[in-house]
């Protein structure tokens, strides 16, 4: 009786271990938790590609950010929510280092001169460029502000956010970061 | 539902909550009947451009985001001459209700020129969730 129980506990075992080495072997796909951030409309599609000069007049070519965690932000100045969500993305910039995560601000706004107004008054630590409704039509709709996407390593949307959602963006950040 | 109910479940009152009377909003089904009627309402965008290119309600004109000064002289100006009795729509649907910083001023200022007959389009949470995403129509283009 005791032997068997044994027996038992040793297969047990042997299948939990077996079990572990097959899920932490490298396959090269991101963890569970990480595959879980699809959410939105758009989500699990690539990213439409653009290339645009910044306010600072840099190339700004969101294929060279492949490899990155980047956070595409449509806002713009007079949306006090936009406004206000921003100073967090500065932090998340500081915070998760521009070697693996990469905000990009694209202002909805009818002219430049406001907008380079706020983004110097607001002091952002990432590139900032013009939208308008070409780019917001390729994102599926930009019709109310403000919307956020989150794009993977691999150029993939995985979220699309309306209005701020901070503790939702911050959570699937962290997520796709640990995915690599 | 009512008006008065939708804006008891609404987020946080605001300016335009405060300002723009219940009877002056518009639900959107409602102004879907009145683009079918023989007696269509001037409807007037007076939020972005942007987004007004990207979408907007059929029949309506880009009027100036009246939270600047140049958009509100742009709707001084695109009223100017018209009955004071003449049925405008107004709507903007860049941001939440309460978070809108073109409708109530637009409003107002149509109330200030001597406007009676004046309606703001009542959107909730934005122009893309409470009009497109509702399959109502929408057309493109500046």
């Amino acid at each position: 009786m005791e032997r068997a129980a044994r027996s038992r506990t040793v297969g047990s075992l042997l299948i939990l271990s077996l079990l572990l080495i097959l899920f932490s072997a490298p396959t090269g796909n991101p963890p569970l938790a990480a595959q879980a951030v699809t959410h939105g409309a758009g989500a699990g599609r690539p990213a439409p590609n653009f290339s645009r000069a910044d306010l600072s007049h840099r190339k700004v070519e969101l294929n060279s950010y492949r490899g990155k965690v980047v956070l595409l932000n449509f806002w713009a100045t007079w949306c006090g929510p936009c406004l206000t969500e921003m100073p967090t993305f500065m932090k998340w910039q500081k915070q998760y280092g521009s070697e693996k995560f990469q905000v990009i601000g694209v202002s909805m706004d009818d002219a430049t001169a406001e907008v380079i107004a706020t983004v110097s008054r607001l002091k952002l630590n990432y590139p900032v460029l013009m939208g308008d409704e070409y780019l917001g039509a390729a994102y599926g709709g930009v019709l109310g502000l403000p919307v956020t996407f989150l794009i993977d390593r691999d150029g993939k949307i995985r979220a699309r956010y309306q209005g701020a959602s901070l503790t939702r963006i911050k959570g699937d950040i962290q997520n796709l970061l640990q995915s690599h | 539902m009512s008006i008065q109910a939708q804006q008891s479940t609404a987020k946080p009152p605001a300016q335009t909550d405060t300002i723009i009377p219940p009877p002056a909003l518009l639900q959107p089904a409602e102004l879907v009947q009145m683009l079918h009627s023989s007696a269509k309402p001037l409807v007037l965008q007076t939020g972005s451009h942007v987004l007004y290119a990207e979408a907007h309600i059929p029949g309506s004109e880009y009027a100036g985001a009246a939270g600047t000064s140049a958009g509100i002289e742009a709707l001084r100006e695109r009223v100017t001459g018209l009955n004071k009795d003449r049925l405008i729509v107004i709507y903007c649907g860049c941001c939440p209700w309460g978070r809108c910083p073109n409708i109530r001023p637009a409003y107002e200022q149509l109330q200030a020129l001597g406007f009676t007959n004046v309606r703001a389009l009542y959107l909730p949470e934005n122009f893309g969730t409470d009009w497109v995403d509702k399959g109502y129509p929408v057309t493109k283009g500046r």
